[in-house]
């Protein structure tokens, strides 16, 4: 099955990516193409067959809610592209 | 006279316990060899000459003045750049994180820092781990020490050609779909993935988390379980790793394979694989066989539809991890933005590069309304009947032998227009990110070109021990560790 123009723009717009004139041709072949590739999983019996959710048998884990030290704030915010007084710094979203 | 740069990281710590020399000369033999072969090589995104020959020293006073400290105090390693270390850059090898400096240790770097190993630097990879060929790193390729016109294999590209170019005597890489094994095969040393748990994955950049594992890469087994031992453990910081008890993998290194029963899956010597790869891991076979263990031929038919489900479920679970990536917190963040919104999209579309983008947008399509059952859920339940595959044949056996790569190292480019194509380089490792279980690549000679091959032994999860053992006899038993990188340019044909 062939992945359209469209569904391309459409999952980019999902994925937050803008993508060019020539990454949505590219693209639209390439997903056709893997998704293709990915259908052969179609032709396992599957009946009766339950997921593997998680790649072990570990499943919910619990701890105690304590107060533990953290990574330091500072540290944390020395790679925001853009700070102010201890905050990431966003432009304005409410008009 | 052998260089120190030439020896086994466990030869060079038997030398640092006898005081024949110190943690300062091997490290600065390390720096020296970056500077004349990294040039060519490129494996390395930075090198921490100036820390790295501070802890040695340290080390060397401690050791002098009769201190005690760890038999692994002062050994060199190299990081793979997606594995976070306090105050150094991480970039996996993007434009996206080529600026962050990690503000913690993973868990494996706290471990080495309590047995004081000597980081030499961060290696290459492709861009965030997606990848077979190290091509896809946003900054250079790492070109494979055997012949310079090669891919190294990826993604750990530069840790296994760091290895094999006597630039770091071991180094850590990670593996979701093959990514230790593959370049350990393509590049002569050994690569191992531990079983899905056994190791941490905090502050290990996440590409697919159900499926990524960090472990050794290593010049020869003995180093493969040394280094093991330091990284395996539960940690509190990652809920999927096992609460198992600590071992010593060293102990698994008897040269002894009497009686063990491996199972050689059809479908991995037939169509599809290199005659020369064939008949190395033929070869393999024969030699287990001389030494004592039974070798039968056996089937993994659903292993095929490994590839394709292993597409659905890496590339969904980056979709996700991915996701945070958003230019506000770290990371790069375009020029170009009236609102938040522009922020996003323009950060993460000026940050990423082709493969990624081409993974996150498949991951979105596979989880997005109305394929979700179709893709996503299909794919885990395929999921489940290639583990019940797996449980079967380990009823029977004790290990299998399969090869790692279905070819040996391809050419710049060779792949590299076609993503399915590229996809194939992982046939035979991808089955085993899925099922979890523990696989080790170690080298079984050289094809006619002179490049190298290795075959992979894969154990039952959290049976570490047996592959181990397997390849340390086999290596013992044969001398394809002598082979050495030859750093020729524009191989035969």
């Amino acid at each position: 099955m062939a992945i359209s123009r469209e569904e391309v723009i459409h999952i980019a717009k999902l994925a937050s990516l803008n993508l060019t004139e020539s990454e949505i041709e590219m693209y639209t072949n390439d997903m056709t193409e893997i998704l293709e590739f990915a259908n052969m999983i179609n032709s396992v019996n599957t009946d009766n067959v339950s997921e593997t959710i998680a790649a072990n048998e570990k499943y919910n884990v619990f701890r105690k809610d304590e107060i533990k030290q953290s990574v330091d704030k500072e540290a944390l915010l020395q790679n925001a592209p853009s700070k102010d007084d201890g905050m990431f710094r966003i432009p304005k979203v409410i008009n | 006279m052998m260089e120190l740069y030439e020896l086994t990281a466990h030869e060079l710590m038997d030398k640092l316990a006898s005081g024949e020399i110190t943690s300062e000369e091997v490290t600065k033999s390390y720096f020296n060899r970056i500077k004349e072969k990294d040039g060519v090589v490129k494996a390395y995104v930075s090198t921490l000459e100036e820390s790295a020959l501070e802890k040695a020293r340290k080390v060397d006073a401690d050791r002098k003045a009769g201190k005690p400290v760890s038999k692994y105090a002062g050994i060199p390693i190299g990081i793979k750049d997606n594995m976070c270390i306090t105050g150094t850059r991480t970039t996996c090898s993007s434009k996206m994180l080529e600026n962050f400096v990690a503000p913690y240790d993973a868990t494996v770097i706290e471990n080495l820092n309590k047995e004081e190993l000597v980081y030499l630097g961060k290696l290459n990879m492709d861009e965030f781990a997606m990848g077979s060929s190290t091509e896809n790193s946003a900054f250079f390729t790492t070109k494979n020490p055997w012949d310079l016109e090669r891919v190294p294999g990826g993604s750990s590209g530069g840790s296994a050609a760091a290895v094999a170019a006597d630039m770091a005597p071991w180094a850590l890489g990670s593996d979701t779909g093959g990514s230790i094994r593959q370049p350990a095969s393509l590049c002569g040393v050994v690569g191992l993935k531990p079983t899905y748990g056994l190791v941490s994955r905090y502050g290990l950049v996440a590409f697919a988390s159900s499926l990524d594992q960090i472990g050794p890469i290593t010049k020869d087994v003995t180093d493969s379980a040394l280094l093991l031992n330091l990284i395996a453990g539960h940690d509190e910081k990652d809920s999927t790793s096992m609460e198992i008890e600590k071992k010593d993998y060293t102990k698994a290194l008897v040269n002894d394979v009497k009686g063990m029963k491996i199972g050689l899956p059809k479908e991995y010597i037939g169509e599809g694989v290199n005659e020369e790869v064939k008949a190395s891991v033929l070869a393999a076979a024969k030699k287990f066989e001389e030494l004592g263990a039974t070798v039968e031929e056996c089937s993994f038919d659903v292993g095929k539809y490994a590839t394709s489900v292993y597409y659905v479920i890496a590339d969904a679970e980056a979709s996700s991890n991915l996701g945070r990536f958003d230019g506000i917190r770290y990371g790069y963040r375009s020029e170009k933005f009236e609102n938040l919104k522009d922020i996003y999209r323009n950060s993460r579309s000026e940050g990423f590069g082709p493969e990624v983008k081409r993974r996150i947008m498949v991951g979105t399509y596979v989880l997005s309304s109305g394929y979700y059952d179709a893709y996503y859920k299909k794919a885990q339940k395929v999921r489940t009947v290639i583990n019940n595959a797996y449980n079967e044949l380990f009823k029977k056996y004790d290990i299998l032998l399969t090869p790692v790569s279905p070819t040996t190292a391809f050419k710049f480019g060779e792949k590299s227009d076609n993503p399915i194509e590229m996809y194939m380089a992982d046939i035979c490792t991808v089955p085993v990110n899925i099922g979890g279980v523990p696989g080790i690549s170690v080298p079984s000679g050289l094809d006619s070109k002179g490049l190298p091959i290795s075959i992979q032994l894969i154990g039952k999860a959290f049976d570490e021990e047996t592959i181990l053992r397997a390849a340390y006899t086999y290596e013992q038993n044969t001398n394809f560790r002598e082979n050495r990188p030859t750093f020729k340019e524009g191989g035969n044909n």
